[in-house]
């Protein structure tokens, strides 16, 4: 059966039809629609497949291992950022294996199109020594993720599936597969496996060291890692993932005259990579995100020039496409007619019209007026578009959660008020934690948690702290007269105003919570409500 | 055939709606289809776009190469020119002329009208306007669609039945709507080409 899917959406159904019982996952771009698609599916539905949101990476990286220590097949998804709040279990999940499949599904973001960084996860991978997938199209996406809880249950061990922003937003034709029953319920064969303690780490340490050939063996048969022929051995290609999409719309298969190596599976097929290093005089290495496979053959050794995203060859930075492909092996692409005119302005995001963020802004920027620029710590999610003008409101924005920390550490450097804006779903994500340092140590901050009552940057989805803010900071510790609850619009400016002041005084941690729903998801749940009245 | 399409717009216009029903009417012929779309962060308020590969033959790279599109088709006329490098030599550009501004230094209404009217192939059309008048304010992205409709490279009928499979759970009455606003913009664009 085909079917039109968004490459994430081609993950999701793969898990759903390869018996998945659970996702477990933290929304985050490009990753989000993985989870969405699995919590809209009938199918998941009837299948009773697990699919809330978590509090945050860490938490549902960590789920996931539950559910595959029962013996049941999981996945988790996330980020590339979102694999640092889950490192440590991660890196670990790799020593304790698994007991049913579990999937990782890691979707980076080159070009940073809605990230901070462009970290490249085949790195965490490498790092954790486990299998790695990374498809090239959306039908391989499919495919590779059916065969990924295979692979995870035929060696007990997680294995990720690396996409990048492009192949996660792009929709193609998909021919799925047929539906898989669910795993029963089972314990680990071994009792200990999931104890690591460090004699049992030890030896489960050795379990996967002792897995490596037989991964790479996994790779060098891999149907996805495929070797062709050239007869122009003057270069030879080395595309991995997305990259080779490119490669190939820019030299079809037919056309090609050079060896090239499609790498879709790692760790790198050794045998293959020998072969084309062997028969041609240069290699150009096409990766999206880091250099990473052309760091691991460049080695110490300049035998064989290797060129790519190092050496300049390929850009050091963003997204890979066409052009830069064609650029790179001398091919012209483009026409000279067409320029883009001076007069085109960049067009960047801005919050909603109505959005409750701007009413905070305004009224923390007369707040502080006083005080002078630089105090105003925050995080991620559409209130870091505060940044930007009018508002000029914010100074950081560095990773989830750290608003609360970094005013803490700026308060204990002697600058206070310190001021901290921060999400309702990134302060359960991240917040919750930093706030309790602040209580333990009483610094003089004010958190301003501003409650939209969803996670909405990504489109709305429900936030952990829906109705829980008030209750969740009390048990850290905050004195509840410093718990002041707002409403944000434009009428109650004064008050707003006022109230950030009486709390910018107080020299101790207090919180305030200005509360209204997000515009665009009130707009989503009248238009639900309306549809399901029209039904009765 | 094989016809490579940019969709370009603002954050919210709701360019997808264009891109599902070619993507229907692709899957209906067996055609290959890829699809690439903006999420996130950019869809809010700031510019969107999406790259949309046809043929009948299998596609490779989601994005398409510069100077190779053959239509762009733009719900807002200061985004058609954002990638007009993408254009083929022979390739057209179909912009709605309603300008959407949300940036304070939006460029001069008049100097862009003058660029956009110095280009070749250019169709610009007051989607906004004709949906109106067609009291089908909704539907001027189908407006659209359909005055890009004669350089798709594929029959009107394509998109027809595109249409219906979009929208015909929403009743023969929106269906109805959005087969005049597509005839309306294919009308346009073979009187104005």
């Amino acid at each position: 059966m085909q079917k039109l899917l968004l490459g994430d959406e081609a993950i999701a159904q793969a898990a759903i039809d390869a018996g998945m019982s659970g996702v477990y996952a933290y929304p985050g771009t490009p990753s989000t629609e993985i989870t969405e698609y699995v919590q809209a599916s009938k199918l998941a539905e009837e299948r009773n497949i697990h699919s809330d949101w978590a509090a945050n990476e860490k938490t549902a990286m960590e789920a996931a291992l539950g559910m595959a220590y029962a013996g049941k097949r999981s996945m988790t998804c996330m980020k590339h950022v979102g694999l640092n709040v889950a490192a440590d279990n991660f890196m670990n999940a790799a020593i304790t294996g698994v007991n049913g499949g579990m999937v990782v599904v890691v979707a980076d973001d080159p070009s940073m199109h809605s990230s901070q960084n462009e970290q490249d996860s085949r790195f965490y991978g490498k790092f954790a020594m486990i299998p790695v997938l990374e498809p090239s199209n959306q039908q391989e996406a499919y495919d590779m993720t059916y065969g990924a809880f295979e692979l995870s249950e035929k060696y007990k061990v997680p294995v990720m599936i690396r996409v990048t922003t492009r192949i996660a937003h792009s929709r193609a034709g998909v021919i799925t597969k047929e539906l898989k029953p669910q795993n029963n319920q089972s314990l680990p064969s071994d009792p200990r496996q999931f104890v690591l303690l460090p004699s049992i780490a030890r030896k489960q340490y050795k379990v996967l060291l002792g897995n490596q050939d037989h991964f790479n063996a996994e790779s060098e048969n891999s149907a996805y890692n495929h070797y062709f022929e050239g007869e122009d051995k003057s270069v030879g290609i080395i595309a991995c993932g997305l990259g080779y999409n490119y490669l190939r719309e820019i030299l079809p298969e037919g056309d090609c005259k050079y060896p090239v190596l499609k790498v879709t599976q790692y760790p790198l097929p050794e045998k293959q990579v020998k072969q084309i290093a062997n028969e041609t005089e240069k290699l150009l290495v096409i990766e999206e995100g880091y250099p990473m496979v052309e760091e691991m053959i460049k080695g110490f050794l300049e035998k064989e020039p290797v060129t790519g995203r190092l050496d300049g060859t390929l850009p050091r930075d963003g997204e890979l496409n066409a052009d830069i492909v064609a650029a790179a092996l001398g091919i012209q692409t483009g026409s000279k007619e067409s320029k883009v005119p001076d007069f085109v302005a960049n067009r960047p995001p801005s919050m909603c019209p109505g959005c409750s963020h701007i009413d905070v802004y305004n009224a923390l920027n007369e707040a502080l007026a006083a005080f002078g620029q630089g105090r105003v710590f925050s995080d991620i999610g559409c209130y870091t578009l505060g940044a930007l003008e009018p508002f000029n409101a914010i100074n950081t924005c560095v990773d989830m959660g750290a608003s609360v920390t970094m005013a803490k550490g700026a308060a204990d450097a002697g600058l206070v008020p310190a001021v901290t804006v921060i999400g309702d779903s990134t302060f359960t994500h991240s917040g919750m934690t930093g706030l309790l340092d602040a209580v333990n140590e009483n610094s003089p901050i004010t958190v301003i948690i501003s409650d939209n009552e969803s996670t909405s940057m990504t489109g709305g989805q429900d936030s952990s702290a829906l109705g829980r803010l008030e209750a969740i900071c009390q048990g850290l510790g905050v004195d509840p007269e410093h718990i002041r609850v707002l409403n944000p619009i434009k009428r109650n400016h004064d008050d707003m105003v006022k109230v950030m002041q009486e709390e910018f005084d107080y020299d101790g941690p207090s919180v305030i919570i200005p509360r209204r729903e997000c515009i665009q998801k009130a707009a989503r749940r009248r238009k639900m409500e309306a549809k399901q009245k029209a039904k009765s | 055939m094989k016809t490579d399409i940019i969709l370009a717009g603002v954050g919210g216009q709701g360019i997808l709606s264009i891109a599902a029903t070619l993507g229907a009417a692709a899957l209906e012929n067996d055609w290959y289809l890829k699809q690439a779309e903006t999420h996130g962060m950019s869809q809010r308020g700031g510019a969107v776009v999406s790259h949309l590969r046809i043929s009948d033959k299998p596609i490779y790279s989601d994005l398409i190469p510069k100077g190779s599109a053959n239509v762009i088709i733009s719900v807002e006329p200061m985004e058609s020119l954002r990638y007009v490098d993408y254009l083929a030599e022979d390739g057209y550009l179909v912009t709605n002329t309603k300008p959407f501004v949300n940036i304070p230094n939006y460029p001069d209404q008049e100097k862009l009208m003058q660029h956009l009217k110095s280009l070749q192939n250019v169709v610009a059309i007051d989607a906004d306007q004709i949906a109106n008048d067609l009291k089908a304010r909704r539907s001027s992205n189908i407006v659209m669609l359909g005055a890009a409709a004669p350089f798709l490279n594929m029959d009107l009928s394509v998109l027809e039945s595109g249409l219906k499979q979009i929208f015909g759970s929403k009743g023969n009455e929106i269906v109805e709507m959005n087969m005049k606003a597509l005839h309306a913009g294919y009308k346009f664009a073979m009187e104005n080409k």
